[in-house]
């Protein structure tokens, strides 16, 4: 990749592993009471409060009860482990139902809804034991009938539920997870120290965590109710356990209506819940806390941790996202970096760090436009005109080239093969932790190829399937070509190709037309329903990212208009034509947009449930800080931007800014 | 102490800087540059009275012999739809449904408990009973929490009229106004809750006048109105139970916005909204409401809010942002109010008190924050010198407010005889150069003090100065009811004043900035409307800052 190794290495090292730990060793601390409280909570007894003080005490300080907080520490080591493995500061968007279901059959998925189930299973066997009485252990000795000798196991129901329950609720945290985007790690527009962003958070972790437990086991019950048999019998089999045909199974209506049961489940269910949640939340919060990069450092050995350095390279997201953050902070409140980034170097006196940071923020911007202009017209044209996919790509990158370059953006646009991920199709590219760790089986599956056979790993499998590497990628030849290639163009986010500026796929054999001519089968027709539903997907697949650009529009801006009183040597008086062209070209890329059909014009109402959705409402917050950032600089700058070269179309709109009439 | 309003000229002179306004030394071309005057006028007959759709229609509705039956339902539908947690199974939840629509708003389960201890002849008496037990209990608790918060027993509107910068809000025909912060275009509330924009260059321009007016569902009691820094069409508006976003297009030409272009903004337990107010270089919005314990901070364009919690208050009734973007001054009904920094979203707290903050004002670099406190006639001055950047920015703020002003009673010697003025203060406004200070005195209309707008000179640096610079007062008759700088006036400071007969009216002030000079116009200021000032109150200071 572009960026060094070493400066991955050194950040994700430094920082975001003890930023895990910490987040980890709060939430082991935090156990604690959340045990206590639950421990009061399942032992309450209304008519004996002396009894239910003394008991609950009893059981905190006994020695098994010490094991059980310790199993139940190692499952909390295991969540924070899989969070810190399977976060992503980019959001995986499907963009239709095909892609969604790719994500859930993924096997990275499945190794993380099977890892949950057991850890379900682990909490629940706590819960069981902590709760004693009826659910205490599986097994209980039975007298059945008189003509056997002795007695023997039957199987405890009660605990069998309390297990199953636990796991089912493992395996939808994780289903859920996918479908919502757990491990998505927002960012905040708003900084707060943790601690109080977390007492912010709590009360709806905890509310979000009883919903979602009283939702799991609502659907739990439907199941057992009707399949429970199956798991009971096996069960039975595999451990040689009778079933006690005295007791009723629980199989019944009656007996799932018994409150006490459904009040144990219940709040085992949220328990589990909170303790998962609680350790999410806390690694969001450390994950995202703001990191001050120094502006510029007095060793060359530190010069690979300073902004200029860290800010333009790729490899791990998340460094990328601290970087572009702390810019946008400290363009906005700290006037003394400001002064150290419109300094000159002191041999040469080149303005290095403000020709690093303008231009790392410009070509985001950039690519953001040329990623909006290639949607546009692939939308616009309605994917028909260019059922030739690489003669498409080739198209929208020359005539968004054509616009950018005639405002002279041809400094800016050096070519820089393969930095550029930061397409919605990279999203496990942040992959930081996991570089040495990742096999080729973990590159994800991306959101925007339609396939769930479209992860580089998954077309390998089905590669016989394939004739010759593919014409257009994720593609195998049982589709007819004439349909399927119609497809991404539609509603898909994928530009990847010609944005990251990895080689378009090579052309291959042209399709035969005897093949172009096949009546698209039943199967194919039924994907291709499915594929078009999620129109509004490919608007928020599209911005998925956007977060980078909204500090790279707050930082230059910010720093723009500091520049009016702070720069004094004028240096970023040079950059200002390139500026404002590209802020104007992305306002108008922006605004074409959202007059897109299909594109609502107002956010959505936002769940309480613990899945982020804050990227889905990314866009808005670009379109209104692009604006913003705009008239920051018209503001501040007023009529002296009448000095400014540009072209009589950007004089016109910056007029329209200037005047207030935007 | 200093002494106050009686260094003050006379204010019915006739010939001070900001004597008494009248229309004969209004020249529009110094109000407004190139376009006409801006005078507005809204005769309170001209707008309907508060129609109250839902109560007429509520009323209408009600046949008194409904069953207790379709009233509960009504109750608690609408208990169901506020708040789906109680779950008490009645039979009332199978009647009629759709009669629900017409069931009082603010009905909840104490509505129903209501109606079912009210009619006793219609429910099984244990039941009857048993609600009115649960009833009292109710109103018990709540009267405990309401004595230790005394503001929570007023109704909604008698909140905003309480907790509003405007004076006699309830009764009056401008509810608020506010002019943006970039152009001459200006908002107008009005006591039928619609909201007007003004916007004198398009008047100029086109013969058509074009003001939009907007109106919304939900555009009840309109409490306060800020324009979006930063932008040209946005305009917060504080309302009733929610917030409205208004996205108005400047170069549109419609007069009746749809309600679409309003965002809705509304979060439970957040009403009715007081005060609202933006970040001067941010997308950030804040809003308070006395009922809330909360500061909502909204990311308005994605529409979520994070909502700040601190214990003490009982509310928060007034928000104002410093015009550097780094602090924000919240006033809670008790006798506390905070500074929030707003880097880090932390607080100092500011209790002991002898009421509560009323109103405050900051200086336009952000570093003094004046504030009234309801109950006493003075202001008192905050001064924050450290460097807003730094993080831990708590160590550097001040130590105790210091008294700069007095406003306490005062009689004046005038040619027609002697007159009183002073009082409690019911806002405070500073112009964006920080060289006037207009200061609302309630007043007191059965004491013989009429309320008014006295005015300050201010200087900022290098040391804060206040000195008496005259009043404002209208027509005979009227009082002064909101009052707001017009922050694009390029000749000094203009004061826009809304008065108790519906007239708005534009008081300029004229003078040369003294920090920055312009250059081209002479090295003395010439002051257009100063001609016979009495030169023995230029030297009198009111509050001189002592540099250490």
């Amino acid at each position: 990749m572009f960026s060094s190794d070493q400066s991955c290495c050194w950040f994700v090292r430094k920082v975001i592993c003890w930023r895990a730990v910490a987040s980890m060793a709060w939430s082991v601390l935090l156990l604690l009471p959340t045990t206590a409280l639950f421990v009061l909570l399942i032992r309450f007894s209304l008519f004996h409060p002396i009894l239910w003080i003394s008991e609950c005490l009893s059981l905190l300080t006994s020695a098994s009860a010490i094991f059980s907080f310790i199993l139940l520490c190692g499952v909390v080591l295991m969540v924070g482990f899989f969070n810190l493995e399977y976060y992503t500061v980019v959001p995986s968007i499907a963009c239709s139902k095909i892609a969604l279901l790719g994500q859930v059959l993924h096997p990275r998925q499945f190794v993380h809804s099977l890892v949950h189930c057991i850890m379900g299973v682990v909490v629940a066997w706590c819960c069981a034991f902590t709760i004693g009485g009826r659910y205490r252990s599986l097994g209980h000795s039975c007298t059945q009938d008189e003509s056997s000798s002795g007695p023997e196991m039957c199987l405890n129901e009660y605990h069998l539920v309390l297990l199953l329950v636990g796991a089912f609720i493992g395996y939808s945290h994780s289903l859920v997870g996918v479908v919502y985007n757990m491990n998505y790690v927002s960012f905040h527009t708003m900084q707060q120290y943790k601690y109080l962003r977390f007492k912010g958070a709590l009360p709806l972790v905890v509310k979000a965590s009883a919903v979602q437990a009283l939702y799991c086991l609502r659907t739990f019950l439907l199941l057992y109710f009707f399949m429970g048999y199956a798991p009971r019998a096996w069960i039975c089999k595999t451990l040689d356990l009778n079933i006690n045909s005295s007791i009723h199974s629980l199989d019944s209506v009656s007996s799932l209506l018994d409150l006490s049961l459904l009040y144990h489940l219940w709040i085992s269910g949220t328990f589990l819940l909170l303790t998962w949640y609680i350790t999410v939340l806390l690694f969001r919060i450390f994950v995202t806390e703001v990191y001050s990069f120094p502006v510029q450092s007095t060793f060359t050995e530190d010069a690979h941790q300073c902004l200029p350095k860290v800010i333009t390279g790729t490899q791990p997201m998340i460094l990328k996202f601290l970087a572009l953050q702390d810019l946008a902070l400290l363009s906005q409140h700290s006037p003394s970096r400001r002064l150290e980034v419109f300094s000159l170097s002191q041999p040469g006196g080149h303005p290095h760090i403000w020709t690093a940071l303008s231009k790392e923020c410009l070509s985001l911007l950039s690519d953001l436009t040329e990623r909006l202009v290639a949607h546009h017209d692939t939308v616009a044209t309605n994917g028909r005109a260019k059922s030739q996919s690489t003669g498409g790509n080739k198209r929208s990158t020359t005539s968004s080239e054509g616009s950018v370059t005639s405002v002279g953006m041809e400094d800016m646009k050096t070519p820089r093969p393969g930095a550029l991920i930061r397409t919605p199709g990279s999203v496990f590219l942040r992959s930081s932790v996991g570089a040495g760790l990742r096999t080729p089986l973990t590159i994800p599956f991306t959101p925007d190829l339609d396939s769930p056979f479209s992860s580089p790993a998954l077309r390998r499998l089905t590669g016989p399937l394939e004739p010759q590497g593919a014409l257009s990628p994720g593609f195998s030849s049982i589709q007819s070509p004439h349909v399927m290639r119609r497809g991404p163009k539609l509603w898909s986010a994928s530009t990847d190709s010609q944005l990251n500026g990895s080689p378009p796929p090579s052309p291959g054999p042209a399709p035969s037309p005897s093949q172009a001519q096949l009546k698209p089968s039943f199967l194919v027709t039924f994907l291709q329903n499915r594929k078009d539903q999620l129109p509004e997907a490919s608007s928020q697949a599209l911005f998925a990212d956007s977060q980078v650009h909204i500090w790279a529009l707050q930082g230059l801006s910010h720093l723009v208009a500091a520049s009016f009183s702070e720069d004094q040597y004028g240096i970023v008086q040079t950059t200002l034509p390139t500026i404002l062209s590209t802020l104007l070209l992305l306002q108008e890329a922006v605004d074409r947009h959202f007059k897109l059909p299909h594109t609502s014009s107002k956010p959505g109402h936002c769940s309480c449930s613990m899945g982020d959705d804050s990227y889905k409402t990314l866009r808005f917050a670009l379109r209104s800080t692009l604006k913003t950032s705009v008239y920051r600089i018209t503001a501040t700058f007023g009529g002296h931007l009448h000095a400014v070269q540009m072209s009589a179309e950007h004089r016109k709109r910056l007029q329209h800014f200037l005047e207030y009439k935007e | 102490m200093m002494c106050s309003l009686a260094l003050f000229p006379p204010p019915l002179s006739g010939d001070g800087e900001t004597s008494q306004y009248n229309e004969s030394n209004t020249d529009p071309s110094v109000w407004f540059e190139d376009s006409p005057a801006l005078n507005l006028y809204f005769p309170r007959e001209s707008l309907k009275p508060h129609s109250r759709q839902e109560s007429s229609s509520k009323s209408a509705f009600r046949d008194h012999c409904e069953t207790l039956y379709t009233r509960s339902a009504g109750a608690w539908c609408v208990c169901l739809s506020l708040s789906r947690t109680h779950a008490i199974p009645k039979p009332c939840l199978f009647t009629n449904p759709h009669l629900c629509l017409s069931a009082r708003r603010d009905a909840g389960l104490s509505g129903l408990l209501n109606e079912i201890a009210n009619s006793s002849a219609e429910v099984p008496k244990w039941l009857g009973v048993s609600s009115s037990c649960v009833l009292a209990l109710l109103r018990w608790v709540s009267s405990f929490h309401s004595s230790l918060f005394p503001h929570l027993t007023l109704s909604s509107e008698e909140m905003t009229a309480e907790f509003s910068q405007v004076l006699d809000w309830s009764d009056c025909a401008v509810r608020s106004f506010a002019w943006h912060p970039h152009t001459q275009k200006c908002a107008v509330a009005l006591s039928d809750d619609s909201i007007k924009i003004y916007n004198p260059k398009r008047l100029s321009l086109s013969q058509c006048a074009t003001t939009p007016t907007l109106k919304h569902r939900l555009q009840r009691s309109v409490a306060a109105l800020q324009w979006k820094p930063l932008c040209a069409s946005a305009l917060a508006v504080a309302c009733h139970n929610c917030l409205l976003v208004w996205h108005v297009d400047p170069t549109s030409l419609s007069t009746r916005p749809s309600s679409g272009c309003a965002q809705v903004l509304s979060h439970p337990g957040h009403s009715p909204v007081t005060s609202v107010a933006w970040s001067p270089n941010g997308p950030l919005l804040v809003s308070a409401s006395p009922r809330d314990t909360a500061m909502l901070v909204w990311d308005v364009a994605v529409e979520s809010c994070v909502p700040l919690h601190r214990v003490g208050g009982g509310g928060v009734t007034y928000l104002s942002w410093s015009p550097d973007g780094s602090r924000v001054l919240a006033a809670t009904p008790s006798s506390l109010f905070r500074v929030w920094e707003t880097r880090m979203w932390t607080c100092e707290r500011w209790p002991s008190l002898k009421g509560r903050c009323q109103s405050g004002c900051w200086s336009p670099d952000g570093s003094r924050l004046l504030f009234s406190v309801q109950g006493e006639t003075v202001i008192y001055a905050l001064t924050f010198t450290d460097n807003p950047g730094m993080p831990l920015m708590m160590s550097g703020g001040p130590k105790a407010a210091t008294v700069v002003a007095d406003l306490s009673e005062t009689t004046l010697n005038t040619p027609d005889g002697d007159i009183m003025v002073g009082g409690e203060i019911q806002s405070l406004a500073w112009d964006p150069r920080g060289e006037r200070l207009a200061v609302h005195v309630k007043g007191d209309a059965g004491a013989g003090r009429p309320a008014m707008i006295a005015v300050f000179k201010t200087q900022i640096s290098p040391a804060f100065k206040l000195l008496p610079c005259g009043f404002v007062q209208g027509e005979a008759g009227t009082e002064p009811r909101l009052m707001q700088f017009n922050p694009n006036y390029q000749h000094g400071a203009q004061l826009t004043v809304c008065w108790s007969n519906g007239k708005i009216t534009h008081v300029p002030f004229c003078f040369m900035s003294a920090g920055n000079p312009q250059p081209g116009l002479g090295g003395s200021p010439s002051l257009p409307l100063t001609q016979g000032r009495p030169a023995d109150y230029n030297n009198q200071t009111l509050y001189t800052e002592l540099i250490s």
